[in-house]
C-alpha cells in the first residue's frame, strides 16, 4: 500500500463484491433496544453511511461490527466468514480499523509515534528485540517508518510530526487518529463522526482526505456522520436508522426522498 | 579547433558543474522526513531525459513554458531543461487563483506547463477554454489525478521516461541543443505583479542574470559548500538570483523546504549558510521569538530582557568592528554562550554567513535585532528589472536606513524629481509585447527609471524613502510619506499590516490590520475571549492596544520636524484581513494603498467626515474561490498628536 508506487489505473473506482454484511442485528441493554433486525451490506471500495437523529444506534452498530458488542441475534460476514458475533482483536487482524468520536490517541506522545503505535498488530519482531534494536527488529522499524512518513505525507501533517498530540487543535487531532487508523492498512475503515465539531474548512480537507484513501488504497469506507452536505457528498449509499430500526438504504438522492427519513429527521404530526 | 567556451549560459554551467562537481549534491529536498539529495550528474541526466521529452512535445526555441508550483526539484529541472532547448519558462505564484493566470497564458502564448500537483492542474483546467493554446500539462504529484481524464494532462514521469528514451537513441540531442544557445537570448521572463494594470513580463537574458550573480559571488566570496534554503515563491526575482541564477553560477547547494507550514523546521535541520528573507519573513520570526518569550519563566525572561539591550548596545558595533570596551565584550561574550548563540539557534541562523533583506523598507529594531545577534544582515536594494542587482552594503558599513552604495558596474543619478534613474549589466531587455511601457520605463540612453525615491547620503550610500509617485503633501504642504508611517506602525508586533492616507487632506490617517496571532496570545494572557480574526480586532480592550501603538509612532514623528505635520489623527481598526485574494495585497505582499482606498471609500470619507462609526461591507474571496461579504460595524478613533517639539528650547 505505496501511495507513490501504485500505478495509476491499479486501483479502480468501481465497486466490488459485498464485503462486510450484516443480517437480522439485534443488540439490547436489559430492556433498551439498541439494534433491533438491522440487515445491510457493505460492498468492496465503496463509502457508505449511517445516518441517523441521536440515540438512533449508529455507534451501537459500529461497535457491533468491530466487536466490541456482542449482538443477541443475528449473523455477521466478512469476506465470506460468517458468525454471530466479532472479537475486537481478531477484527483487527481481519483488517477493520476505526476511528472514535471522541479521539481515542495518546496525548503525551507526539503524531509520529502515535500514528506508529496504529501498526501495532504488524510487527513481527518480540519486545525484547525492539529494546536492544538488534538486526531485524531494527529493519523492521525502518520499515513501519516509512510507512508512517507515506501516511503524515498523505494527510499533511508534516508540520507536526515531532509534536505532542495534546497540543494540537482539535481539527489535526482528528486527522492524527485516522493516520493511526490507516497506519495498519485496513481494508474495512470505519469512521465515527470524522467531521464532529469541525469549521467547514477542517470539515472540506477531511472529505477529501476520505474521498483521497478511499481513491488511492481502494479502502472501503463505512462513516457516521450529522453533517447531512457531507452524507451526501461523499457517500455511495447511506443507511438510514431511528430507535434502532432500518428505515431506509439507498443512494443519497433515494435516501433524500424517502417519506420514513423527511419524518424521522423533521418529525410528524401525532 | 575553437577554444571551449567559458559557460555563460545556464544550460552551459549545468554541464560545467555535472562535470567538475559531478557527484556533489547538486539539490535537496525533504521527502517522507529524510533530506534526499540529487548531485550535478543526476541533475544533468534528469534534465536531458525532461528536455529531451519536451523536444518530442514540439517544444520550440523562443516558445514560453509555464512552470507552476513550490520549490521542488523537478520544477527547477523543468527551468533547465526549458533553457536547455532555447524555449523561455515563465513561473507563476502558486497561490495565484486561476482567474490571475489567465492573462499571462494569453499574452506569452503558453502551450505547455509543468505544475506541482491536483491543485495547480485544477486551476489550468478551468482557465482551458480562455487558453485555448495550452495543450499540455504534466504534473509532478499524481495524487488526487487519477480520474482525470483530459487529453492535455500528463504524468511528469511519462514525459521523463519518453525523454529518457529519446535520449538514448539520439545520445548528441541535449548537448548540440545547449551548444546552440546564446548568452544575449532570453532565460526566463517573470512577471511583475503589478500594483496597477496588467502583469508585465520582464524579459531577462542570460547574461543579465549570469552578470549579476558573479557580481554577488565576487563581493561575498561565495563558495560551492554554502547552504541554501529555497523557500520563497519561484516566480519572485528574489528567490531566482538566490535559488536558482546564483545557484547555477556558483554551484552551491539548493535545499527545497517540505512544506510552507515546516519552514523553522527546514532551516534548523539543513543551518543555511547564505539566507534570503524578505522583511515580514524576518518580522515573523521575532514576533514569534517575542510571544515564546512572554511564555518563558521569569528568570528567562529577565535574562532575555538584560542580554537583548546589550546586545543593541553593542552587538551590531561587533560585527562591524567598530570599539567596544573590555567589559562589554565580555558581557557579550557571556551573552553568546546563554542567550544569542542558543536564540540562533533556535532560528535556524546558527551557520548564517551572510543574510541579505530585500524586497520592501526594512524597522530599523527589527534590522538591528539580527545583527546584534551577530548575523551579518544586509539590505540591498534591486528590483526584477535589474536582477535586483543594484546596491549592496558591504561589510563593515551597514546601516538601517541606507541600502549601500551601487555595486560593480551599476551607474546610478537621481533625478532631481527625486527619483532614481541606472544602468546595469542585469538591466532586462524589454516588457514583453509591451513597447510603450519598456519606452517609460527605458530611456533612450538606456538610463532604467526605477519610480523609486531617494537620494545619497553622506557617506555615498542609498537612502531610498518611498515611491516616487506615493510620496505627497498634506494640504498645508507638509511631506507625506505613507509607505514611512506605515512601516513605523508595522514594527509593532501587534500590527500586520498597515495602510496610511493624507495626501491632499489636512490630516494623516490609518487603517489598520491587527496581527491575529500575536493580538490572540495578549488577550487569551488577559482572559479576553474571542471568536475569529473579526471579533478581536473589535474588541475595545484591542483598539486601545492599537491606540497605544499609534499614539507612540505619533511621539516619534514629533521628534522629525519634517514630518511633524504627518502624525495620525485617527484611525480604524480593519474587520478583515487584508488578502491578496481579494486584490488588496500584491503576491508579493505590498499593499495596494490606491485599491484599498477605493474598496473602502466608506471607511476613507468617514475618517475625515468626523462621524464616530462607519458602517462596511467588504467582499471577501475564500480559498476554493467563493465570495462572500463580511460587514462590520467600525468605530472612528482619534489618535492623541504632539505638538511638533522644536529643534532647540525656544530662546
Amino acid at each position: 500500500m505505496n501511495l507513490r508506487e501504485l500505478e495509476p489505473g491499479k486501483v479502480e473506482r468501481k465497486l466490488g463484491d459485498v464485503i462486510l454484511s450484516l443480517d437480522d442485528v439485534s443488540l439490547s441493554f436489559g430492556g433498551v433496544k439498541a439494534l433491533s433486525g438491522v440487515s445491510f451490506d457493505v460492498r468492496e471500495h465503496e463509502v457508505r453511511a449511517i445516518i441517523g437523529p441521536n440515540g438512533a444506534g449508529k455507534s451501537s452498530l459500529l461497535n457491533v461490527i468491530n466487536g466490541v458488542y456482542r449482538p443477541q441475534q443475528g449473523r455477521i460476514s466478512f469476506r465470506g466468514e460468517t458468525r454471530t458475533h466479532m472479537e475486537p482483536r481478531h477484527t483487527a487482524e481481519l483488517g477493520i480499523s476505526r476511528t472514535f468520536q471522541s479521539l481515542a490517541l495518546f496525548k503525551g506522545m507526539s503524531v509520529l509515534d502515535n500514528i506508529l503505535a496504529g501498526r501495532n498488530l504488524r510487527m513481527r519482531t518480540n519486545i525484547l528485540l525492539q529494546a536492544l534494536r538488534v538486526g531485524p527488529a531494527l529493519r523492521e522499524e525502518i520499515e513501519h517508518r516509512k510507512r508512517v512518513e507515506e501516511i503524515i505525507d498523505f494527510l499533511e501533517i508534516q508540520h507536526v510530526r515531532k509534536t505532542q498530540v495534546g497540543r494540537l487543535p482539535y481539527g489535526l487531532q482528528k486527522r492524527v487518529d485516522l493516520g493511526r487508523a490507516l497506519a495498519a492498512e485496513p481494508k474495512v475503515l470505519l469512521l465515527d463522526e470524522p467531521m464532529a465539531g469541525m469549521n467547514v474548512e477542517e470539515k472540506q480537507d477531511m472529505s477529501r482526505f476520505i474521498l483521497d484513501v478511499n481513491d488511492e488504497f481502494g479502502t472501503t469506507i463505512v462513516l457516521i456522520e450529522h453533517d447531512m452536505g457531507v452524507v451526501m457528498d461523499l457517500s455511495d449509499r447511506v443507511v438510514v436508522l431511528d430507535y434502532g430500526k432500518k428505515i431506509a438504504d439507498g443512494t443519497p438522492d433515494e435516501v433524500r426522498a424517502s417519506q420514513a427519513v423527511i419524518d424521522a429527521y423533521l418529525g410528524v404530526k401525532h | 579547433m575553437p577554444a571551449p567556451r567559458a559557460p555563460d549560459t545556464f544550460p552551459r554551467l549545468l554541464l560545467h558543474h555535472a562535470s567538475i562537481r559531478g557527484n556533489q549534491p547538486a539539490i535537496r529536498e525533504k521527502y517522507l522526513g529524510i533530506w534526499q539529495s540529487s548531485t550535478w550528474s543526476q541533475t544533468r541526466d534528469e534534465v536531458e531525459w525532461l528536455a529531451c521529452g519536451l523536444a518530442q512535445k514540439g517544444l520550440a526555441r523562443g516558445a514560453h513554458i509555464a512552470v507552476i508550483g513550490a520549490n521542488r526539484p523537478r520544477l527547477y529541472w523543468t527551468l533547465m531543461a526549458a533553457q536547455s532547448l532555447g524555449a523561455i519558462p515563465v513561473p507563476f505564484y502558486e497561490d495565484a487563483v486561476a482567474q490571475e493566470m489567465v492573462y499571462v497564458f494569453q499574452n506569452a502564448e503558453i502551450e505547455f506547463a509543468v505544475v506541482e500537483d491536483q491543485e495547480q492542474a485544477d486551476k489550468l483546467l478551468e482557465i482551458l477554454p480562455e487558453c485555448p493554446k495550452l495543450k499540455h500539462i504534466w504534473y509532478d504529484n499524481p495524487r488526487g489525478l487519477r480520474h482525470y481524464t483530459n487529453p492535455e494532462l500528463a504524468n511528469y514521469d511519462d514525459l521523463r521516461e519518453a525523454g529518457r528514451a529519446r535520449a538514448r537513441a539520439e545520445p548528441g540531442l541535449f548537448t548540440a541543443e545547449i551548444e546552440k544557445g546564446d548568452a544575449a537570448e532570453t532565460a526566463i521572463m517573470l512577471y511583475t505583479s503589478g500594483t496597477t494594470g496588467h502583469p508585465k513580463g520582464v524579459v531577462l537574458s542570460h547574461a543579465n542574470l549570469v552578470c549579476a550573480s558573479q557580481a554577488y559571488q565576487e563581493l561575498e566570496g561565495l563558495r560551492d559548500d554554502e547552504e541554501v534554503l529555497a523557500y520563497l515563491p519561484m516566480a519572485w526575482i528574489g528567490q531566482n538570483v538566490f535559488s536558482y541564477a546564483q545557484w547555477m553560477v556558483v554551484g552551491f547547494r539548493v535545499n527545497c523546504i517540505e512544506s510552507a507550514e515546516t519552514v523553522m523546521t527546514d532551516m534548523r535541520e539543513i543551518g543555511p549558510t547564505y539566507y534570503f528573507a524578505p522583511p515580514r519573513v524576518l518580522e515573523g520570526l521575532l514576533t514569534q521569538v517575542t510571544i515564546r518569550m512572554e511564555d518563558a519563566s521569569w528568570v528567562k525572561r529577565r535574562m532575555f530582557q538584560y542580554f537583548m539591550d546589550l546586545a543593541r548596545r553593542v552587538g551590531a558595533n561587533l560585527l562591524d568592528g567598530r570599539p567596544v570596551s573590555g567589559p562589554d565584550r565580555f558581557k557579550y561574550a557571556l551573552g553568546k554562550l546563554i542567550v544569542y548563540d542558543p536564540l540562533r539557534n533556535a532560528l535556524g541562523m546558527s551557520r548564517v554567513r551572510v543574510a541579505y533583506t530585500a524586497g520592501e523598507a526594512i524597522g530599523p529594531d527589527l534590522f538591528v535585532f539580527y545583527r546584534s545577534l551577530g548575523i551579518n544582515l544586509k539590505q540591498l536594494y534591486g528590483s526584477t528589472e535589474t536582477s535586483v542587482m543594484v546596491c549592496v552594503q558591504p561589510n563593515g558599513e551597514v546601516k538601517p536606513d541606507t541600502v549601500g552604495p551601487p555595486m560593480k558596474g551599476v551607474e546610478l543619478r537621481v533625478l532631481d524629481s527625486g527619483e532614481i534613474v541606472l544602468r546595469c549589466p542585469g538591466l532586462f531587455r524589454a516588457y514583453y509585447k509591451n513597447d510603450v511601457a519598456t519606452r517609460e520605463a527605458k530611456d533612450s540612453e538606456g538610463w532604467f527609471h526605477t519610480g523609486d525615491a531617494g537620494y545619497f547620503d553622506a557617506g555615498g550610500h542609498l537612502k531610498i524613502i518611498d515611491r516616487a509617485k506615493d510620496v505627497g503633501k498634506l494640504s498645508d504642504g507638509t511631506l507625506f510619506a505613507p509607505k514611512y508611517l506605515e512601516n513605523k506602525l508595522k514594527f509593532f508586533p501587534h500590527i500586520k499590516e498597515a495602510v496610511a492616507f493624507g495626501d491632499g487632506k489636512a490630516e494623516a490617517t490609518a487603517m489598520i490590520n491587527i496581527d491575529v496571532q500575536a493580538v490572540g496570545d495578549w488577550a487569551e494572557r488577559r482572559g479576553i475571549p474571542y471568536s475569529g480574526y473579526t471579533d478581536l480586532a473589535a474588541k475595545p480592550q484591542v483598539i486601545e492596544l492599537i491606540r497605544d501603538c499609534v499614539e507612540k509612532v505619533n511621539q516619534d514623528l514629533a521628534r522629525d520636524p519634517k514630518l511633524a505635520g504627518s502624525q495620525i489623527h485617527r484611525f480604524v481598526v480593519l474587520h478583515k484581513e487584508l488578502d491578496a485574494d481579494d486584490g488588496e495585497l500584491t503576491r508579493t505582499r505590498k499593499v495596494r494603498r490606491g485599491f484599498i482606498g477605493e474598496k473602502y471609500a466608506t471607511i476613507v470619507d468617514a475618517l475625515y467626515s468626523g462621524i464616530e462609526h462607519c458602517i462596511v461591507e467588504a467582499q471577501v474571496r475564500f480559498e476554493d474561490g467563493r465570495v462572500g461579504s463580511v460587514r462590520a460595524d467600525l468605530p472612528i478613533n482619534p489618535a492623541r498628536t504632539h505638538a511638533a517639539q522644536p529643534e532647540r528650547a525656544a530662546a
